[in-house]
């Protein structure tokens, strides 16, 4: 797997976060602005330039210990300032699976 | 059923100590991701949407009912309590912790059950008939070879990383039920004009991106040389298969670019090099590995036993054993097939407390004894068919006798966007609803055999290209769409599909997928003719105009 | 970059000649396959060891004529995921008899050791130092093999088959 800053060329045309998956157990992780991961997506750092988005990738990848596989995702900014996934497949990660378990939680 | 011997075990062992110190080094920063990767993929660990995916091997899709607890309880104790079977008959957990693998795999080690292999660019789990062994007609049991072959291509020096991934399925049977047509190797068994036992082998097939139905590239290598002949398949692959694009690097691909008559030379050069070397297996060799495989003591039972006779009253009993009861080798003996696909259930999915049951059915019904096939049901391969209202009342019990193997909603789904991280777009649910559009299983047996294989994307898990209907997500704009392909087929007379119009939005799928079928009763010669016969004698257009005349 | 030959940690020989690279007088050498085939006679006649470093994506035919005197083969591992120098490996050591030094370059980690042994490498030049160090626990890995390469080690089918044979044997 090359760097997902070789990976291509960062552009971002909206708010965004980094998010990957954590190493021990893999769950769902967001970059926050403390430098460190969230399972939340409300802790994540929001960016909303390509330098930025560079930037906290930059810092989110060199934890190759703590998450793997770290990218950038597209969110929503609600107008309560809530923050939702952007995409289908992050709202997936965010949020679970779109159908029921086969054994209820 | 094989008995792993104390070789089989220490090896096993031995690879579960291997992975728990790599995920040691891992876990501790020693080795990167980047290094990791392949090693977790080499153990069956992928990392999904939500979590580690861990993939366990069902060779030839034998499982006894000690292994099948063992499954249920790797489910219960490191996962969330279910395991979904894949059409390559492996077993996935979806939601388990890479620091607790170690512990799942030594657990799933002391029942002769592993993950090697079943991911990675090597040799994949070594698929075969799920009903070798008792299918009648069948030439001789698949198992031995493919036990042979599983274990020379295991932890294999020089093959371990491969261009890409490689699929090897047998068959012994005139029905293909292997699906060895879409396989990197397909070995068909038969025997040659002195009753001796060998393979046609077919190469280069696979799904995908680039669809190719398999190749055959020689019509008869005696069984002594399978293993120098597969040897000299994968040493070609091995160095000219391209390496440069990911897409383009299994096998079909090199065997397309050189034609199959170069591929065939270059092999045959290579395996007469090989041919006459270690790999040479003796009959010595051979029966060494039949012996391990055990046969129940079948009794000599009447064809028709009066248990059956009586409950041939209860129609729901009779709809289920017309649905799901098979043809035995052995007289007064059945093959039973369990619908993992409930109406409304995610295809493929089975509960701990289901294995456990099933388990516990092997046990008292099937001599301990349980199948898992390629369309991601699982059955028990020697029923006593004075057992068979019994058994069926069990079944019902726990949700396993849903009467539609074969019918249109005996579905096969990839785990799609609900669990996958390459997928574009969600399988599960759109199987659900069609289950649900086709619920009432007096219509489905009208309808007859019917095959909808659905794919979250083009990487294929689903079967699409081979569906009778089949159906593909891709991602438009950001929305869910769906290609929708008829005509395809996996079994001996194996076809990709034919993309019968434009893709269409998530919510419409079962209603296209019901106007198909209406356009094909409507059709179809008479009630004998199968949708797949339809399509074959009529051609995608009266389809096309029938269904999307309204879109 | 340590080198492990025959189980050890050994120091390297050879002096590593690029291309274009003055060759030393009478050391033993390692030269890239492009050099070593535009004179491969006036190489040979030096009066110390030579060895080639040959690329895994050409094919060995060009070698092949002169096996017998050279003192080492260099396979490459440009990523460890090709593992396109492990048949080169197993053509050299069990078709063409090469008995010199076969070496393994590139990216040699400790999880790939056992496989390049069988393969029949028996020199490695680690990446990494504390792959190197690890080098005898690794080795010991395995001890059951199911596959019959160059490397001798007893098969799990032979070993049955002797077992099953002396089991008969026995009153």
């Amino acid at each position: 797997m090359t760097s997902p800053l070789e990976q291509k060329k960062i552009r971002i045309t909206g708010p965004s976060v980094v998010t990957a998956n954590r190493t021990h157990d893999g769950v769902v992780i967001y970059r926050t602005p403390q430098h460190d991961w969230s399972s939340r997506l409300a802790d994540a750092a929001i960016v909303r330039t390509s330098d930025e988005a560079r930037a906290l990738l930059a810092e989110a990848a060199a934890d190759d210990v703590g998450a793997i596989g770290a990218y950038i995702a597209p969110v929503e900014i609600k107008d309560n300032g809530e923050i939702a996934p952007g995409n289908l497949r992050e709202h997936v990660r965010s949020e679970g699976l779109t159908i029921e378990l086969p054994v209820p939680a | 059923m094989y008995a792993y011997d104390e070789l089989d075990r220490t090896l096993l062992h031995e690879r579960v100590e291997e992975f728990r110190d790599q995920v040691k080094r891992r876990l501790s920063g020693e080795l990167t991701e980047d290094e990791f990767k392949i090693l977790r993929l080499q153990n069956g660990v992928y990392l999904q949407l939500h979590a580690y995916m861990f993939r366990v091997a069902i060779p030839y899709g034998t499982l006894s009912s000690k292994q099948l607890r063992a499954l249920a309880h790797v489910a219960r104790r490191y996962d969330r309590g279910y395991g979904h079977f894949t059409t390559r008959q492996n077993i996935q957990f979806n939601w388990i912790k890479l620091a607790e693998l170690p512990d799942a795999l030594a657990d799933l080690a002391e029942v002769g059950i592993h993950a090697m292999q079943t991911s990675g660019n090597n040799m994949r789990n070594v698929t075969s008939d799920q009903w070798a062994g008792v299918a009648p007609g069948e030439v001789e049991d698949p198992r031995i070879w493919s036990e042979l072959l599983r274990q020379h291509t295991t932890l294999h020096p020089e093959f371990s990383f491969l261009p890409r991934k490689f699929k090897i399925a047998i068959t012994a049977s005139e029905h293909d039920r292997a699906a060895i047509r879409i396989h990197d190797i397909g070995l068909r068994l038969h025997k040659n004009a002195d009753g001796e036992t060998g393979f046609e082998v077919l190469v280069g097939g696979g799904l995908g991106r680039t669809p190719f139905i398999g190749k055959s590239i020689k019509p008869f290598v005696h069984g002594r040389d399978i293993l120098s002949y597969v040897e000299a398949i994968l040493r070609v692959y091995n160095q000219y298969g391209r390496r440069d694009n990911i897409y383009k690097a299994r096998i079909k691909i090199l065997v397309h670019e050189l034609g199959i008559e170069k591929f065939g030379k270059e092999v045959e050069e290579e395996w007469q090099q090989l041919r006459d070397s270690a790999l040479t297996l003796d009959d010595a060799a051979i029966e060494e590995v039949r012996s391990r495989f055990s046969y129940p003591a079948y009794e000599k039972l009447p064809h028709m036993p009066d248990e059956l006779k009586q409950a041939a009253h209860d129609p729901l009993f009779e709809r289920w054993r017309k649905n799901s009861v098979f043809p035995h080798k052995v007289q007064g003996y059945s093959i039973v097939t369990l619908s993992l696909k409930p109406v409304g259930g995610p295809p493929g999915d089975a509960t701990a407390e289901q294995m456990d049951a099933i388990a516990d059915l092997a046990d008292r019904y099937s001599f301990g004894e349980i199948r898992v096939g390629h369309e991601q049901n699982l059955a028990l391969p020697h029923v006593a068919k004075r057992d068979l209202p019994a058994l069926w009342k069990a079944l019902d019990k726990v949700g396993l006798a849903t009467p539609n193997v074969n019918l249109v909603s005996d579905i096969i789904a990839c785990p799609g966007l609900d669990y996958c991280s390459l997928a574009n777009a969600r399988s599960i649910p759109i199987a659900q609803e069609l289950t649900r559009r086709f619920a009432n299983h007096d219509t489905a047996g009208l309808i007859g055999r019917l095959h909808i294989n659905i794919s979250g994307c083009i990487n294929a898990c689903g079967h699409h290209h081979v569906g009778h209907i089949g159906i593909l997500g891709v991602e438009k704009n950001g929305e869910e769409f769906y290609q929708i392909t008829i005509g395809g087929r996996a079994d001996e007379s194996a076809a990709l599909g034919t993309l019968i119009g434009p893709s269409v939005p998530y919510a419409e799928v079962a209603d296209v997928v019901e106007d198909i079928v209406e356009a094909y009763l409507a059709l179809r010669d008479s009630p004998d003719e199968l949708f797949i016969d339809t399509v074959k004698r009529l051609g995608v257009e009266p389809f096309r105009e029938r269904v999307y005349a309204t879109r | 970059m340590p080198l492990v030959k025959n189980g050890k940690i050994a120091t390297d020989i050879y002096v590593h000649v690029a291309d274009g690279a003055e060759l030393p007088a009478d050391d033993a050498i390692l030269v890239p396959a492009a050099r070593f085939l535009e004179d491969p006679e006036a190489l040979l006649r030096r009066p110390g060891k030579v060895g080639v470093v040959w690329p895994n994506n050409r094919d060995l035919d060009d070698l092949v004529p002169y096996l017998d005197r050279l003192a080492a083969v260099a396979l490459v591992f440009p990523s460890f995921r090709d593992g396109r120098a492990y048949s080169q490996a197993r053509l050299l050591r069990e078709r063409y008899r090469f008995q010199g030094e076969l070496r393994a370059t590139g990216q040699v980690l400790r999880d790939q050791f056992v496989f390049m042994l069988r393969a029949g490498f028996d020199a490695l030049d680690v990446k990494k130092e504390k792959d190197a160090d690890a080098f005898a626990e690794t080795v010991k890995r395995y001890t059951v093999f199911y596959q019959p390469t160059g490397d001798g080690r007893t098969t799990a089918l032979s070993r049955r088959t002797q077992l099953r044979h002396s089991e008969s044997a026995s009153p």
